[in-house]
């Protein structure tokens, strides 16, 4: 087993009745890593997480969080995490600084100062009663009172779904601050432009199963990079080519995917119909996506709702 | 009209909704009564055995306080008589029926998304009120029916319905109100069962005494007392329906006047801003439960505490009936003349607190429940908090709630009573443990409600169908001639009879070990199921 992880899941199996929720699920997320946990929504991001923290008990496969049991030893690992979940919803008369206070102490006492700055940084009236907050308020309470504790791990479930592009910045800042100090951070999104600005590896899965795990340049190495190009004269014999993909052209304009082992094919072949103009862009995050989604959809002949 | 608009689809939204609910409760409502007539024509077949029961029921305080007066010693008189306290039944759920289809909704949010749509700012009052009056109104033709197929006259029959479903439509305006007035469900359900408790208690009041006594008029303010003072079967008086017309559109047009005029989601209490860190004893899950149930307890103990002062401070006049009747008096001295009917009275309040404590109990642990399904245990035991300290913190209330709200009760009735009497030294330790002596049954509902949220947590509502069961056995179940097992099931046939009744330790012990039993396999059952 390896020693440098902070969590390591493999296996796992949670049914909620008939329903298969995760459905052979790994995961594993090396300590002081920031790891991205992508997947459309109802996938099983939250039940596995639900999982990690004791709440859910699996039905099969092994969990290792910390190097503990998340079922057995849940109450003093928590100690050792914080958690922000995906809905956050707060006792009515309390007020916001008061839930700050309340969480951070249940979990063993938190940084003043740090609380303060986060106020700050977060523009969160700490003084408002929570039934008054709206979504991404009360989503800033959670995070608040999760950073301001002096935690190794942390667990956020699709912490800026309720956060306006502002905040959602403050929150990328954060989280690098985290990283910087050598903690351990799991990040649940389906915002891919998030996981890809934070996240030094990133797990998909797809209706409770993980379909691709690794770096983003491994990921990336897997796809296709796309080109748009302006030639002098109209180009022909491109849709021979290996490793072509998506080709449209338009006159003398080509814009298509390229398998990223067979770029260097391609663009000798373009310079013959004379380049005047070339952008490349690496795949995003969106493109993997995508591209796992689609595949799914035409291999099972159908997509499953979820 | 336009703040109507939507109005039909969100009665067809309630009907689907309450599908199951609202018929069992209709059938529920009307087949006590029906049940009751059966009875009476069946244990006094004859003119004269009714009348010397109309002569004792008529008299004993601990019954005029439960029932109300009796007016006539017919079948069908003595029937409205015994079922007086339905009425009291009929307004709760009708109250709860209008609360969940409008601030339960907004609370939660999907008032919003309906708001969305086209559906007019006053529709979901109107729709819940619409409702609630429709299934009242269908309670009183059922109750009509059945007691005309009981060969009972067809206008006291009618009377009786109609006299029902009035009070139901008059707290289901209360309770439109206190939707308007609240920003909680919670806060709104409070005050209109506050509310309630108040009409009961002035009809208590108005009655004990006797027709002639001063304070006859306190049952003509409360419309539960109206329910009675129509006399179904004696010499219907119809004009005092008005009365009950006449509250709901008043309460009804102040719910749409205040409806109008509030914000969505709002109350009519602006929000003040609280403190910006928490107190420094604001750390353990025990401190964070204070805060949640703090308020409930409040309400309860002050509410209990008024009515032990009310009931406490008429027992004395109530006895006093027998002084002017020497007849009477031979016929009560079996139990004990006017002490033992003041006794009598006194432990028949003590049994009703008992099961309004046991409310407060199921209440209080069904909060584990809303916790759980409303995310707000998740943030907690994702921290250090283990299962069971999460829980216990909650079912403490549960359990020692009760106590507070009973003991408030018995000293204040002991206080009041003693007072009148002129022995409050021995009156007040005598009330007081009848209050008290009603715990253990009490815990005995706490316990099958922890039970429930640890075993079966989707079915925890079963918790108040079982105080509702054991409501009826207590009130009913000798009437109906239930066998005497059945009678056993409840845990409140098993108290003494206090101040007066004989103590026994053992049925005592061995409802807190039944109570004990539940609520440790209930906390067994939540450490291993899934939370969420």
């Amino acid at each position: 087993m390896n020693g440098n992880d902070a969590i390591l899941v493999s296996g796992m199996v949670k049914t909620f009745g008939r329903i298969r929720a995760l459905d052979g699920l790994d995961l594993s997320v090396q300590t002081g890593e920031v790891h991205g946990f992508l997947g459309p929504n109802g996938a099983g991001k939250t039940t596995t997480l639900r999982i990690l923290l004791g709440l859910l008990r699996a039905d099969g496969g092994k969990a290792l969080l910390l190097d503990g049991d998340p079922w057995r030893e849940a109450t003093e690992l928590h100690r050792r995490l914080a958690y922000v979940p995906g809905d956050v919803s707060l006792w009515r008369n309390l007020s916001g600084g008061e839930v700050i206070d309340l969480l951070g102490r249940l979990r063993g006492g938190l940084d003043p100062r740090r609380r303060a700055d986060l106020l700050e940084r977060f523009e969160l009236d700490p003084r408002k009663k929570c039934r008054t907050y709206s979504r991404g308020n009360r989503q800033k309470v959670a995070l608040i009172a999760a950073l301001a504790t002096d935690v190794e791990l942390l667990l956020l479930d699709e912490p800026t779904a309720g956060l306006d592009p502002l905040m959602e910045a403050a929150f990328r800042e954060c989280v690098e601050e985290e990283r910087e100090s050598g903690r351990t951070v799991l990040l649940s999104s389906h915002i891919l432009s998030e996981v890809e600005a934070l996240c030094d590896r990133v797990t998909i899965i797809r209706a409770g199963r993980t379909v691709e795990s690794g770096t983003l340049a491994e990921l990336r190495h897997l796809t296709r990079t796309s080109i748009s190009a302006e030639l002098e004269k109209p180009p022909s014999g491109l849709a021979g080519l290996a490793g072509v993909h998506g080709l449209q052209i338009e006159g003398s304009r080509v814009h298509c995917q390229v398998d990223n082992a067979e770029l260097d094919g391609v663009l000798r072949h373009l310079t013959l119909f004379r380049v005047r103009s070339l952008t490349s862009q690496p795949p995003t995050l969106e493109e993997l996506f995508m591209r796992h989604y689609q595949v799914e959809q035409t291999a099972g002949g159908g997509l499953e709702v979820s | 009209m336009k703040e109507l608009a939507g109005t039909g689809a969100l009665i067809r939204l309630i009907l689907r909704r309450d599908r199951i609910l609202l018929p069992i409760w209709i059938v529920l409502l009307a087949a006590v009564p029906l049940s009751a007539a059966v009875s009476f024509a069946d244990l006094y077949p004859t003119a004269a055995e009714r009348q010397v029961f109309a002569d004792t029921a008529g008299n004993n305080p601990a019954l005029v306080a439960l029932y109300g007066q009796v007016f006539s010693p017919s079948v069908g008189g003595l029937t409205a008589w015994r079922v007086g306290i339905v009425p009291v039944f009929v307004a709760v759920v009708s109250l709860l029926t209008v609360i969940r289809h409008t601030r339960t909704e907004e609370e939660a949010g999907r008032r919003e998304l309906l708001g969305g749509g086209v559906v007019g700012r006053n529709a979901p009052l109107a729709a819940a009120l619409i409702v609630t009056v429709a299934a009242n109104l269908v309670l009183a033709v059922l109750l009509a029916l059945g007691m005309i197929g009981q060969d009972l006259p067809a206008v006291g029959s009618i009377a009786l319905g109609l006299a029902f479903a009035s009070a139901g439509c008059v707290f289901a305006a209360v309770a439109g109100v206190a939707a308007q007035l609240a920003e909680g469900a919670g806060a709104a359900r409070g005050i209109a069962i506050s509310v309630l408790g108040l009409a009961f208690l002035l009809r208590v009041a108005g009655d004990v005494g006797g027709e002639d006594n001063g304070l006859s008029w306190l049952s003509w303010a409360s419309p539960i007392g109206w329910v009675q003072q129509v006399r179904p079967f004696d010499d219907e008086r119809w004009w005092v329906f008005a009365l009950a017309a006449g509250a709901f559109v008043v309460l009804a047009a102040a719910a749409y006047a205040l409806s109008s005029r509030r914000d969505v989601g709002a109350g009519f209490l602006p929000p003040r801003p609280g403190p910006a860190t928490a107190s420094p004893s604001l750390r353990s899950p025990l401190a964070l439960a204070w805060r949640l149930h703090r308020g409930l307890l409040l309400g309860w103990t002050v509410g209990f505490a008024v009515m032990g002062a009310v009931f406490g401070s008429v027992t004395e006049a109530a006895s006093d009936i027998l002084n002017d009747n020497p007849q009477l008096e031979m016929l009560f001295e079996r139990v004990g003349g006017q002490a033992g009917l003041a006794d009598a009275y006194l432990s028949a309040i003590m049994g009703i607190l008992g099961l309004a404590a046991s409310g407060y109990a199921v209440q209080a642990a069904l909060r584990l429940r809303s916790e759980e399904t409303d995310m707000r245990a998740e943030p907690v035991l994702a921290t250090a908090v283990g299962r069971l300290r999460w829980a216990t913190s909650h079912l403490l209330f549960a359990v020692l709630g009760p106590a507070f709200t009973l003991a408030a009760a018995g000293l204040a009735a002991g206080l009041t009573y003693g007072l009148s009497t002129g022995e409050v030294g021995e009156e007040l330790a005598r009330v007081l443990a009848g209050a008290v002596v009603q715990l253990p049954a009490v815990w005995v509902l706490a316990g099958i409600a922890a039970a429930l949220y640890g075993l079966l947590p989707r079915l925890t509502s079963l918790s108040w169908a079982a105080l509702g069961a054991f409501v009826l056995l207590g009130l009913f179940g000798e009437l109906l001639q239930l066998e005497e097992w059945m009678l056993d099931l409840s845990p409140f046939t098993h108290i003494p009879k206090l101040p007066g009744g004989e103590v026994s330790a053992e049925p005592l012990v061995w409802l807190v070990g039944v109570a004990a039993v539940f609520t440790i396999a209930g906390m067994v059952g939540f450490r291993r199921r899934d939370v969420g």
